[in-house]
């Protein structure tokens, strides 16, 4: 498989800014800390909507076996290594060469076997059972390019999870100033706000591509115990689940 | 046996575990092995319970229905009795050591855990992905997380570099089993005398484990008398409330300490039990504590995995780090305060403590607390001790 970046759905200064943060991407007290305590909320997400949509037990050992996943945006494969252990075929493409640099090393690291390439979506079509981006949709140019190149590889039964931020005045209070000026955990200029996603704009880019909207959940910090939970409320950290 | 419960409970729930022990099994389980007995908190019998192992325990399980806490002569005494407790339940059960070192066995056969015993681990090795161990022989395995459940002088411990803290106590608790005339009654006495704590643990049929503790050096010579006068000694102390009493089987001496590891984690690597930690037996908590451990650990372990997460990674050994941190700390600080309030003959110490326990009886929900951690379900509890699957 060979995937390409492309101009309208690539944003090369976004991509410099993680490709920067590659080596500390798997230390969860390093610079992608949040990223970590965000990840347990998102994989909790993508299991249980996989498991709905495709009949499966999400307290079995390997849930997703033999379900072929594509991870668009995978960084280092904070997504695609669990989703791995859980049983599913991982593609993972990113723009980041450093990133996926450090994802290939880790896996070998850890014995998991990962397909992992760079670049966006895949080009090949209808191959895929899901595809997922997660923390992604914020950082590029032309959203409706980006889910349709996204969308693409995905089979007529699949399913399409995505992870981002609302655009709201509360998610500029705690993802901007909170988490990049106040507590210093993101390094600053991470998001830009303007770029947030609201669910309505992600729901109208997927109707157009014949996907409709089974689920939104939000993603809530809880600042006692550092970590995020699934929970109703959309206006900062949400995630979106999709089908035919 | 921290070790073992902790390998059972990831193996009913499907996790790959192995259990490396220095001793043979005919050994661990020969009666002349250890001869202690432990209490086992309600809370702890659920874990057991849970992971498999209770069902061959129960017979050999005394219920404790009444704890009297005294001060050598004095005649205040702090009381607990079951009946205060919600369900009528008892505090806990009083088990002697070989049997349940001997039903983890059969529960680890009976699951299938993969054992290699005996077997000494002489090399220990991490990186970012895990750990190696190196036996004497040679032979090594690898692991994504090495747990070390080796006791108070922990090897794994010390390959980590971590440091422990702590002292020796001047005391050592003279272990042994008693016959007497009458009945228990299910009734748990703990005494402070001038020494230190002199604990009768009510044991199935007309038979009690004793924890008398004493100055090093005494207990030394005590331990060496002949069969008559031993004996003597021990009827000075125990007194004629159960009848006529004799020592029945060996005596041990074990030397008392106190000592916490800075840090339960490492790169690849959690501590559990008395590797963790080791308590002054006055309040019976050591084992407790370790289960606690086991449970705890066994669950961050199966939530991590259930979501494909690398369950040796350093966030989720931190998870656990944090949830047994403070279950530690309080214990400790209230066996050594108490073993430092008692075990003195000052006398203004004396009354103070005479009044101190009169008062916890006479306040409720003081007494309420002191209940809790005596039953173990002090705190935000691990599934497994609530009686939950992992
Ligand atoms: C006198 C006395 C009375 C007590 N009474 C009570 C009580 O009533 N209730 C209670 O809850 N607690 C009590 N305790 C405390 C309790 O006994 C301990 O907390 C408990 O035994 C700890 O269990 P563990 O599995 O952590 O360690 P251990 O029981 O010490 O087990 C460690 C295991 O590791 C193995 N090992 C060590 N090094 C290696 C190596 N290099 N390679 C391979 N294997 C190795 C050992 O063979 C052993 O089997 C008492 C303690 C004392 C001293």
């Amino acid at each position: 498989m060979k995937a390409e970046p492309l101009a309208t759905t690539v944003d090369s200064a976004e991509i410099a800014k993680f490709s920067g943060l590659a080596g500390t991407w798997w230390d969860p007290t390093g610079p992608m800390a949040p990223l970590h305590a965000l990840n347990t909320a998102r994989i909790r997400y993508l299991r249980d909507q996989a498991c709905a949509h495709f009949g499966r037990d999400a307290r079995a050992t390997q849930p997703l076996v033999g379900l072929r996943v594509l991870d668009v945006g995978c960084g280092a494969g904070l997504l695609a290594e669990p989703l791995t252990r859980l049983g599913a075929s991982v593609t993972g493409v990113d723009a980041s060469a450093e990133a996926i640099a450090a994802a290939q090393r880790h896996a070998e690291g850890g014995g998991l076997v990962i397909d992992y390439q760079v670049g966006g979506a895949a080009a090949a079509e209808g191959i895929f059972d899901v595809v997922v981006t997660m923390e992604v949709v914020e950082h590029v140019p032309n959203l409706d390019a980006f889910v349709a190149e996204a969308v693409a590889p995905l089979k007529a039964d699949g399913l399409f999870v995505a992870a981002t931020l609302n655009r709201t005045p509360k998610a500029f209070a705690l993802a901007i100033v909170g988490a990049e000026y106040l507590l210093r955990w993101l390094p600053r200029g991470t998001h830009d706000w303007q770029k947030f996603v609201r669910p309505s704009e992600l729901a109208r880019a997927l109707r157009t591509l014949d996907l409709h909207v089974r689920d939104v959940s939000g993603a809530t910090f809880d600042a006692a115990t550092a970590t995020f939970a699934l929970s109703r409320d959309v206006d900062v950290n949400y995630l979106l689940s999709a089908s035919r | 046996m921290v070790g073992q419960t902790l390998a059972l409970a990831l193996a009913g729930a499907g996790v790959e575990v192995t259990v490396l022990e220095r001793a043979a099994p005919e050994a661990a389980l020969a009666p002349t092995f250890d001869g202690r007995a432990s209490a086992i908190a309600y809370a702890s019998a659920r874990l057991l319970a849970g992971i498999g192992a209770w069902e061959a325990l129960a017979p050999h399980a005394q219920p404790i229905l009444d704890i009297r806490v005294s001060d050598g002569e004095s005649l205040l005494f702090l009381h607990y009795d079951h009946r205060e407790l919600a369900a009528g339940q008892p505090f806990g059960h009083l088990i002697e050591n070989r049997h349940i070192r001997f039903s983890l066995f059969a529960a680890m056969a009976r699951a299938g855990v993969r054992v290699r015993a005996p077997v000494e681990v002489r090399g220990i090795t991490t990186d970012e992905f895990g750990a190696t161990v190196t036996f004497a022989d040679g032979t090594t395995v690898r692991t994504r997380l090495l747990v070390g459940a080796d006791g108070a002088r922990s090897f794994v411990r010390a390959q980590a570099g971590i440091r422990s803290r702590g002292w020796e106590y001047p005391q050592a608790g003279i272990v042994l089993t008693v016959a007497h005339e009458l009945d228990h009654e299910g009734i748990a006495h703990e005494r402070f005398l001038p020494s230190g704590p002199f604990a009768i643990l009510p044991l199935p049929g007309r038979r009690s484990s004793l924890v008398w503790t004493e100055r090093r050096d005494m207990a030394a010579q005590i331990t060496a008398l002949d069969d008559e006068r031993f004996a003597e000694e021990l009827r000075d102390r125990f007194g004629d409330f159960l009848g006529d009493v004799q020592p029945s089987g060996p005596r041990w001496s074990y030397p008392l300490a106190f000592h916490r590891a800075e840090t339960y984690v490492a790169q690849r690597t959690a501590l559990a039990g008395d590797a963790a930690h080791t308590l002054h037996p006055l309040a019976g908590q050591g084992l407790n504590l370790g289960l606690r451990d086991a449970a705890a650990l066994a669950e961050v372990i199966v939530d991590a995995r259930r979501l494909g997460l690398d369950f040796g990674a350093a966030d989720q050994l931190a998870r656990y780090e944090k949830w047994r941190r403070l279950d530690a700390v309080a214990l400790i600080a209230v066996t050594d305060g108490l073993n430092r309030l008692f075990s003195n003959d000052v006398a203004p110490i004396r009354l103070g403590r005479d009044v101190g326990l009169g008062l916890v009886n006479l306040l409720p929900p003081l007494k309420r607390v002191f209940v809790g951690h005596a039953r173990g379900t002090s705190g935000k509890l691990p599934r497994l001790l609530l009686g939950e699957a992992l």
